[in-house]
């Protein structure tokens, strides 16, 4: 079912042609950036950060995963965990409240150490599951996950166990504490988007097109000369790189990390995320990012206001999966492409209908 | 057996002499010098036992498991709430009636039903969507553990032991020498040995259904080629409802029996998907010869490990699994 959509060929671009540009684009995109940029004139501080950022800080896994799935094909479970161990190598390499494992580094020495090796993890669990092929792939780093989920538990000298760390906080950098509500607003949006960018562009980018090649027949692929299990090691790292930006910015917002970050839970609802939004476009799992954490924090109430026990949020996430995979498989932005494409349709016919019947223009059909 | 020697003397080897040393570490008294490193041997030989009838709980789960994938290439990561539903169920029927084997078999039949709707209802109509299949399975596990949370609550059960098979029974292994020379005699739960013996007799039976029937015969070419198997006329669904029935009723049983000896709490479900998850990646995906040998590997693996080395006895586990696919990513007992 992953299938994304080939990136439509574009004409050579043109730098000076700037509205070409613009337009290119189209009307929905420019309103949505309009209206994310100015979000914080709009609405409270509680909105911007526990909602709209934390949205995109779990979009931002869920795409890589989206990465991986729609044009590699691979569905891989080990994102959020790369993602966590992110989140811990800042904690163990820069400032936490636990002083006696943290070693205190400058912030964008932690980041950078963390985001290589967690990149470095992703790759290697990569490595390892690609050699099975298909649905493999998903009991595979299913396993891998839980076990990292079991180490962090079990470990008190590096990962210090069941309470992790605490006391992590964003940094100070160009005269702006990045811990406030609003820099840390255009910080998530900022990352997200350059996320997304990187994912559009490197799925037009000749090695993004040659893994869509080996996701639909890895056999030409391979005739073709490309080396397909390199391509899907390469895809993986790019990808766990996306995550562990992602981890960074999730312990950040979080202020503190503990095994239950990378727990099985959180890991198959980034898988969750990605497929009710949408594995076919990159806007697909922020869109089922937004749609989880919306669920999340208001399900009590919804529940309890149709007059069911507010504890079932699980049961709610549960069956709106459920109803998603088997009626449409492309998830929301599948729904919404069927519904403009009928609308679109409908006004054709009903274009094509008045033109046949010869009524005046304006005429009620 | 002759062959295997033939082809890999040196494997055969080492294989014979593990077994020797373990023989002899199972039989003898130890030495002191060797208590003294490795522990008392009455430590020893419970992680073993222990190990060992944990691997046959770990076989019956994962064998419907490995069936259901290797039949269906369905990778019912529902799997883990089977089971819980088969032990709460079963501890339901156990407290109405008393009687331990009476909720071993609604259990079964219960968790059997379960299956049969989901293949009927769901799964048929995605056939050949691995993907799409895996997706709603992780849905309805998540259902199912909401729903036995909300009516079975948070607590921990366990599903209570029949008075004849309660208690200690003595094992013809010597653990110890008292001062006065009389050797100490090894305790062992008996139920623990009943489980043992009721998941080698499952064990056999099955191996007998799939080798020696004409229902066998079918999964097994199915297991092959589906599509031969459908176009040679037989009603391929029938085969399908068969074994995802005893494939999730067998999940139910292990679920009463795990309950017996463990215990039975939310997330429960979570643990025992990821321990048949490992066994089957260790021992061949749709296997169950491959399922017995994981199995074992893990129960040994996740005791002696608890025993020796305590923080790190789940990673151990993992570790086992990274190191079959690095050498071998199709498991240990799958064909070549």
């Amino acid at each position: 079912m992953a299938i994304a959509e080939h990136p439509s060929a574009y004409p050579a671009r043109r730098p000076d042609r700037l509205g070409a540009a613009i337009a290119r684009q189209g009307t929905a995109f420019w309103v949505a950036a309009a209206l994310l940029l100015l979000m914080p004139l709009l609405v409270s501080s509680f909105w911007l950060v526990q909602i709209l950022a934390y949205a995109m800080i779990l979009g931002m896994i869920a795409l890589s995963l989206m990465f991986l799935a729609g044009y590699g094909g691979i569905v891989s479970l080990v994102q959020m965990t790369v993602a966590a161990l992110a989140g811990y190598v800042v904690a163990i390499f820069g400032h936490s409240a636990i002083t006696q494992i943290s070693l205190g580094w400058p912030w964008w020495a932690a980041v950078i150490v963390a985001v290589l090796i967690a990149t470095a993890f992703g790759t290697l669990s990569g490595a390892l599951s690609v050699r099975t092929e298909g649905i493999y792939t998903i009991m595979i780093t299913l396993a891998i996950a839980s076990a990292f989920y079991y180490l962090t538990l079990q470990n008190y000298t590096v990962f210090n166990g069941f309470s992790g760390f605490n006391g992590i906080t964003p940094p100070v950098f160009l005269g702006v504490d990045w811990g406030e509500n609003i820099p840390f607003y255009y910080l998530v949006l900022g990352c997200s988007a350059l996320a997304c960018w990187a994912v559009v562009y490197v799925a037009r980018a000749p090695f993004g097109l040659a893994l869509q090649g080996t996701r639909d027949n890895p056999r030409r692929m391979a005739a073709l000369g490309f080396d397909v299990t390199a391509h899907k090691i390469a895809a993986y790292a790019f990808a766990s790189a996306l995550a562990a930006f992602a981890g960074v910015l999730l312990v950040w917002y979080q202020r503190q990390i503990s095994p239950g970050t990378g727990g099985v839970g959180p890991v198959v609802d980034i898988l969750i995320i990605a497929v009710v939004g949408g594995l076919s476009r990159p806007i697909g799992p922020f869109i089922g990012a937004l749609v989880y954490v919306l669920l999340r924090t208001f399900s009590l109430d919804l529940l309890e206001w149709v007059g069911l026990d507010g504890k079932r949020f699980q049961l709610l996430i549960g069956l709106g999966f459920l109803v998603i995979v088997l009626f449409s498989p492309d998830g929301l932005i599948g729904i919404w492409r069927r519904i403009t494409e009928r609308a679109r349709r409908s006004r054709e016919a009903r274009a094509a209908q008045m033109r046949i019947g010869g009524d005046a223009p304006g005429g009620t059909p | 057996m002759g062959d295997f020697i033939a082809r890999r003397p040196i494997w055969s080897f080492l294989i014979i002499v593990f077994a020797a040393i373990l023989l002899w570490l199972v039989f003898a008294v130890w030495p002191p010098a060797l208590e003294a490193s490795l522990g008392r041997k009455r430590v020893f030989l419970s992680a073993l036992f222990n190990g060992i009838t944990l691997g046959a709980l770990y076989f019956l789960v994962a064998s419907g498991f490995t069936l259901i994938f290797g039949l269906m290439r369905n990778v019912n990561l529902a799997h883990g709430s089977l089971y819980l539903m088969g032990g709460y169920i079963g501890y339901s029927i156990g407290e109405l009636t008393g009687s331990w084997l009476v909720a071993l078999l609604i259990a079964f039949l219960v968790v059997a039903v379960v299956g049969i709707l989901m293949q009927v209802l769901l799964f048929r109509w995605m056939e050949g969507q691995d993907l799409r299949q895996t997706l709603v399975t992780i849905g309805l596990s998540i259902i199912f553990a909401d729903l036995l949370l909300w009516s079975y609550g948070g607590d921990t059960f366990q599903v209570t032991t029949p008075e004849w098979l309660s208690g200690p029974v003595e094992l013809p292994f010597i653990v110890g020498l008292r001062s006065s020379g009389e050797a100490v005699m090894m305790n062992y739960p008996l139920v623990r040995i009943a489980i043992l013996f009721g998941a080698i007799v499952v064990g056999i039976a099955m191996w007998l259904a799939l080798n020696r029937t004409r229902v066998g015969m079918l999964v097994r070419a199915g297991v092959d080629d589906r599509d031969m198997l459908s176009a040679t006329g037989v009603r391929v669904q029938l085969v399908f409802i068969t074994v995802f029935a005893f494939g999730a009723g067998l999940a139910g049983l292990a679920g009463v029996v795990g309950g017996t000896f463990q215990s039975l709490q939310p997330g429960e479900d979570i643990k025992i998907l990821l321990s048949s998850l490992v066994v089957v990646i260790v021992g061949g995906m749709g296997s169950i010869p491959g399922a017995a040998m994981g199995a074992l590997i893990v129960g040994l693996a996740e005791q002696f490990g608890s025993v020796y080395m305590p923080t790190y006895a789940v990673m151990l586990t993992f570790v086992i699994m990274v190191a079959v696919l690095a050498i071998r990513p199709e498991g240990l007992a799958a064909r070549r």
